[in-house]
């Protein structure tokens, strides 16, 4: 299974390994990080999944929707890195990935 | 089973996430979290939609992984009933006769899907959608379903519907108002959402009462209508509301007509008792001025959640609890159609329509007094990002302004 390295609000860092099946965020829900709020449960309907990618993975993901784009701006915890973590399918071509969680994640 | 610190009952999005919250917070005394359901607290908004369709499986749909409730020292107690509450003495009583002491209560058990009170109310086949139970249940009936009958055009029934549709079956909604969503949105949504049913194959039947429930053979054959006409259905849906579970905490003493009643920290009126999500009925800075609602939806359940833990934290610290005044938000899928809405239409005067319906992309913005109090918002994300400042800040803006699709909502925040 790929590995995702994530960093919680703390700041603390730890690496996951988890299913190719799922997006980044039921890889994070499913590591049990309660900072995650993912309220909509994936749907594209909030924005409460937000993390920050490492600037250098970034170009490694799938360029995100119009909607997703939309969803972050209005994050007042934006960065040019910013993702919402339902938005990237979680595959073993990731495998590495870090991922910060936003504080209104 | 003695338990002091905090008991919360229930374990849907409200008290899953106050016993989180709580821990995340940094509180260390026990947590009970107790629920008549026999599984770990799940998301509910798929239940009408993804998880019917069987596009997501249970596993999926967890609100945190089994293992989450131990490793954060929060024990689950499955498939126990509240029955009764000792206020004065901080006792809860379970169905099975156990007494359970707590420090402090939080009341999270949400409500019971209302059902039907004509003739043949109780018959096998007649569904309705509040728990994984239910859904488990509607789907082992439908692979020898070919006709459904919905009764209530509200969200939930809606987004059964056009799940069903999808699964090929045939659909009636029944709708007792003269339009669908008439209780939640404004009739150009209405209209809207009536068309595109009909559009997917969705027979619609407005201003239309149910007489009574239709028997063969001891099962539900279909629903017989006020006038007279049956309509035949091998499964008959009941989307028209919950009723809210305060029973044990309403002959304890809680104050409360429509649900219970909470100050602005998720309080009730008795002692160390809170209550939050579907059931609790609180003055939202968002509805009319002084209103007391009861909001049913995962951001009021989650921000309650948040307040009730905070509020109890500071209660042990003496520092001054957090109020309630988060921004309601919603959201409905139905086909490829994604509504989000932000505020509450509740007590609006008048409305704008920014775009064009037939395009499938617009919001319908709702005014009170001329502020703009609500947007809803279908695929058009945008509006519904844009729009937020504009509830949040109450904005008079000029109504050919608002409804001019080529100035961005964000130039009136």
């Amino acid at each position: 299974m790929p590995i995702l390295t994530i960093t919680n609000l703390a700041g603390a860092t730890c690496d996951v390994s988890a299913p190719a099946t799922g997006s980044v965020m039921e890889a994070i829900r499913g590591a049990g990080f309660d900072e995650l709020a993912a309220l909509c449960g994936g749907c594209l309907s909030c924005a409460t999944c937000h993390v920050i990618v490492h600037p250098d993975d970034f170009a490694r993901l799938a360029p995100m929707s119009a909607d997703e784009n939309d969803l972050l701006d209005g994050s007042d915890e934006r960065t040019p890195t910013s993702r919402l973590s339902c938005q990237i399918p979680f595959t073993e071509a990731l495998s590495g990935l870090r991922v910060t969680i936003a504080k209104d994640g | 089973m003695p338990s002091i610190g905090t008991l919360i009952v229930g374990a849907g999005h409200a008290g899953a996430q106050a016993a989180a919250s709580l821990r995340q917070f940094g509180y260390d005394k026990p947590i009970t979290l107790l629920t008549e359901e026999t599984d770990p607290p799940y998301e509910r908004p798929p239940l009408s939609k993804d998880y019917l369709a069987r596009d997501k499986t249970f596993d999926a749909i967890l609100l945190r992984p089994a293992s989450f409730w131990a490793s954060k020292n929060i024990t689950l107690t499955l498939g126990q009933r509240a029955v009764a509450i000792d206020a004065a003495g901080h006792v809860l009583h379970t169905a099975d006769g156990t007494a359970i002491t707590y420090e402090t209560l939080i009341w999270a058990a949400g409500g019971h899907a209302r059902r039907l009170a004509c003739t043949g109310h109780h018959l096998t086949g007649i569904h309705t959608i509040r728990t994984r139970a239910d859904v488990d249940l509607m789907q082992a009936e439908l692979a020898h379903t070919e006709t459904v009958a919905v009764i209530g055009g509200g969200y939930i029934g809606l987004e059964a519907a056009a799940v069903l549709r999808k699964l090929g079956k045939s659909v009636v909604v029944i709708e007792m108002q003269d339009r669908v969503l008439a209780r939640v949105a404004g009739p150009a949504l209405s209209r809207f959402y009536e068309e595109e049913h009909r559009l997917h194959g969705v027979t619609l039947l407005l201003n239309t009462a149910v007489d009574c429930i239709e028997e063969r053979d001891g099962r539900a054959a279909g629903v017989r209508l006020a006038n007279g006409t049956i309509i035949a259905a091998e499964m008959i849906v009941v989307g028209v509301g919950i009723i809210p579970a305060v029973a044990p905490l309403r002959e304890a003493g809680a104050a409360g007509a429509n649900g219970i009643d909470v100050d602005d920290h998720c309080r009730t009126s008795l002692p160390d008792i809170y209550a939050i999500g579907d059931c609790a009925a609180h003055i939202n800075p968002y509805a009319p001025a002084g209103q007391r609602i009861r909001l049913e939806s995962v951001q009021n359940a989650n921000d309650q959640a948040a307040i009730a833990a905070k509020s109890i934290i500071a209660a042990a610290t003496g520092a001054p609890a957090p109020q309630y005044d988060a921004v309601p938000w919603f959201w409905s899928n139905q086909y490829d159609l994604r509504l989000q809405t932000i505020g509450l239409s509740t007590g609006y005067d008048d409305t704008v329509l920014r775009g064009d319906p037939a395009a499938r992309s617009f919001s319908l913005i709702y005014l009170r007094a001329g502020q703009v109090i609500a947007l809803d918002c279908v695929n058009a994300t945008r509006d519904y990002v844009q729009g937020k400042p504009l509830v949040v800040n109450r904005r008079i803006i000029d109504k050919a302004l608002l409804a001019d699709t080529a100035i961005p909502l964000k130039t009136h925040g």
